[in-house]
């Protein structure tokens, strides 16, 4: 099989945390790639460090030593400024509780990522109709979060990450929310993002159906990566 | 467009919460306001104040009177152009609390000197035919329901005894700040008394009113009359209008001082107020805010959302605060009108009232934006859910 060009390469990064006079490691010397168009579910107990790894990737945090180089931008060189541009062009995030705006409708919180484009008025709401149409809520547009179940939501949340076209989805827990109908609707939903779109998507998950999705899983225990494990040929 | 709506959205999340500090603007919008046409008001007479007009007063205090016999004098001073006078007489009005400013005048000559006082030809002509003639300001008169011919008598403190006038005129003021509340009589009506009651007493009045022919001379003119009664028995102070108007303000410095102190005040309560409510939202929502960083929102842009909200709930205050003043503004001045001849709200009090909304909106947003700035998006990410 045909190797791909790695979109992620992560080498050597460190990351501990203080609390309190005490330096707690969350990840130790991780190194490996993503590549383009990989679906990869990052797995491991709590406290194991992928949420922490998923952020670092996601330039929301920053690294103690290593780097991180996205598209063959190193990230943990940026500013936070950069790393605002850097973010709004790259990356489309997928959180567990949605994190929809809660006085925005579905389109308008679809919109959002947009705002900080070049794009007419008319140019958003094409963008942000056909991104609710590829997670099927076109009929929810005007509809606001507290009306929409669950998974509606996380569909939402969904459009809004991928609306930008980005280089990289993350998804920290998408169905740790919800029940396993839904669960199963927005792996599905995720899946044919990775097939039919080409979408490269990095997810946490504690879930084990969820990670069947995954082409690629990848184990975290107490920050060091011990286990690789190809599931199905991208 | 979108901003605005979001802006408005997240302003009106917490109703409840949102109403009450806008009410809270709105109060202390409305209460800087009134305090400052409060001293506004008092400063009123010091804008209305002829350039040309001169006050000449006893140099030791305002309460010595001066003889009758410098006014022939004065009006031969070079530059002068007429010259009256003014006796504050300080009657009551069947009760102590109904105070408003009497004088005993030269009516011919001081109705020349204010022309701003404007009373019809008929009832000028009235005035000056009956000894016992007075004259009332627009307001006083509608005060107290008075009508021309109308019997008023006056019970007299520096004067003693039951003093009777004729209302003959009532006069109404040319410009915005005139003072429609006085009431004025004939100086020969108190003197030609005072020979019979209170011998000793006549012949002498409270201030002159000098006009000079030109605003450019009032200085010279001063001079000159204050050195004609240089080592006399009565010895003056010759002043301008403003001046002398200034002299009186000055005697209530603190009062004024104490309001401008007490307007300040109360918007530095409801600053304290509006910093509260953004304090409050900004904790409420550090999760959002580090999701809009998630999606590229920069520190410009978090802070341009907590500074607009800001705004648009402290000009709402604003807005209903100015609203709102300007007739109980009118109330007010109904109401106090016996000290406050003309209470009208002035356009740079409302520019003050903006501009002190908009530095509590600017003031109120800036600990919790660069609270929602510096925190770290890992951070807020973890408060959620």
């Amino acid at each position: 099989m045909e190797q791909k060009a790695p979109i992620v390469e992560i080498q050597h990064v460190s990351k501990s945390y203080r609390r309190g006079s005490q330096v707690v490691p969350v990840l130790q010397d991780i190194s490996f790639n993503i590549e383009e168009g990989e679906f990869l579910a990052l797995m491991g107990p709590s406290g194991s460090g992928k949420s922490t790894l998923l952020n670092l990737i996601a330039g929301i945090d920053k690294v103690d030593t290593g780097n991180i180089f996205v598209d063959g931008v190193d990230i943990t060189g940026l500013v936070e400024t950069e790393l605002a541009n850097w973010r709004a062009n790259h990356v489309g995030f997928v959180f567990q509780f949605y994190n929809l705006i809660p006085v925005l409708t579905a389109f308008e919180n679809v919109e959002l990522p947009l705002l900080l484009t070049r794009l007419t008025r008319k140019e958003r709401r094409e963008h942000v109709e056909t991104a609710l149409a590829a997670v099927n809520l076109s009929h929810r547009l005007t509809h606001y979060p507290a009306q929409l179940s669950g998974g509606e939501q996380q569909r939402v949340a969904i459009a809004r990450a991928i609306v930008t076209d980005p280089t990289i989805l993350v998804a920290d827990e998408p169905t740790g929310d919800l029940d396993r109908k839904s669960a199963e609707e927005i792996m599905d939903l995720m899946d044919g993002l990775n097939r039919e779109l080409g979408k490269t998507i990095i997810m946490v998950t504690h879930d084990p159906r969820a990670a069947q999705k995954a082409h690629v899983m990848r184990h975290l225990d107490k920050g060091v990566l011990n286990d690789v494990r190809s599931q199905n040929p991208v | 467009m979108y901003v605005l709506k979001i802006l408005f959205k997240n302003a009106l999340r917490h109703k409840l919460r949102t109403t009450l500090t806008v009410v809270g603007i709105t109060i202390a919008i409305l209460a800087f306001g009134l305090l400052r046409t409060v001293i506004t008001t008092w400063y009123m007479g010091v804008e209305a104040s002829a350039a040309n007009r001169l006050w000449t007063r006893n140099s030791v205090s305002l309460i010595f009177p001066l003889p009758i016999a410098y006014k022939d004098k004065i009006r031969q001073v070079e530059g002068v152009k007429s010259v009256s006078h003014a006796t504050w007489f300080g009657g009551i009005y069947i009760d102590e609390k109904n105070f408003f400013a009497q004088f005993a005048v030269e009516p011919k000559t001081y109705m020349e000197a204010f022309s701003e006082y404007y009373t019809p030809p008929e009832q000028k002509a009235a005035l000056l035919r009956d000894r016992k003639g007075a004259v009332a300001g627009r307001k006083l008169a509608q005060r107290y329901g008075w009508k021309i011919g109308d019997t008023i008598i006056l019970k007299g403190t520096i004067y003693p005894g039951n003093w009777e006038f004729v209302l003959r005129g009532i006069y109404e003021g040319t410009r915005k700040d005139a003072d429609e509340t006085v009431f004025f009589f004939h100086w020969d009506y108190l003197n030609e008394t005072l020979k019979k009651t209170s011998p000793g007493r006549e012949d002498l009045v409270g201030s002159f009113i000098v006009i000079t022919k030109s605003p450019d001379i009032v200085a010279d003119v001063a001079q000159r009359i204050d050195s004609l009664f240089k080592n006399s028995l009565a010895e003056t102070l010759t002043e301008t209008e403003k001046a002398f108007v200034l002299g009186f303000i000055s005697m209530s410095d603190t009062i004024i001082t104490a309001i401008e102190l007490v307007s300040f005040v109360v918007i530095a309560i409801i600053l304290a107020v509006v910093a509260n409510t953004m304090a409050m939202t900004a904790r409420e929502r550090i999760g959002e805010y580090a999701i809009l960083k998630t999606l590229g929102f920069g520190w410009f842009k978090i802070g341009g959302l907590i500074f607009g909200e800001s705004m648009i709930i402290t000009m709402m205050g604003c807005a209903f605060g100015i609203g709102l003043t300007f007739p109980i503004a009118d109330a007010f001045g109904e109401a106090m009108g016996q000290y406050f001849p003309a209470f009208n709200v002035t356009l740079e009090t409302i520019y003050m009232d903006i501009a002190a909304s908009i530095l509590v909106g600017l003031l109120a947003a800036i600990i919790p934006s660069w609270h929602a700035i510096t925190t770290p998006v890992a951070d807020g990410l973890r408060r959620i859910g």
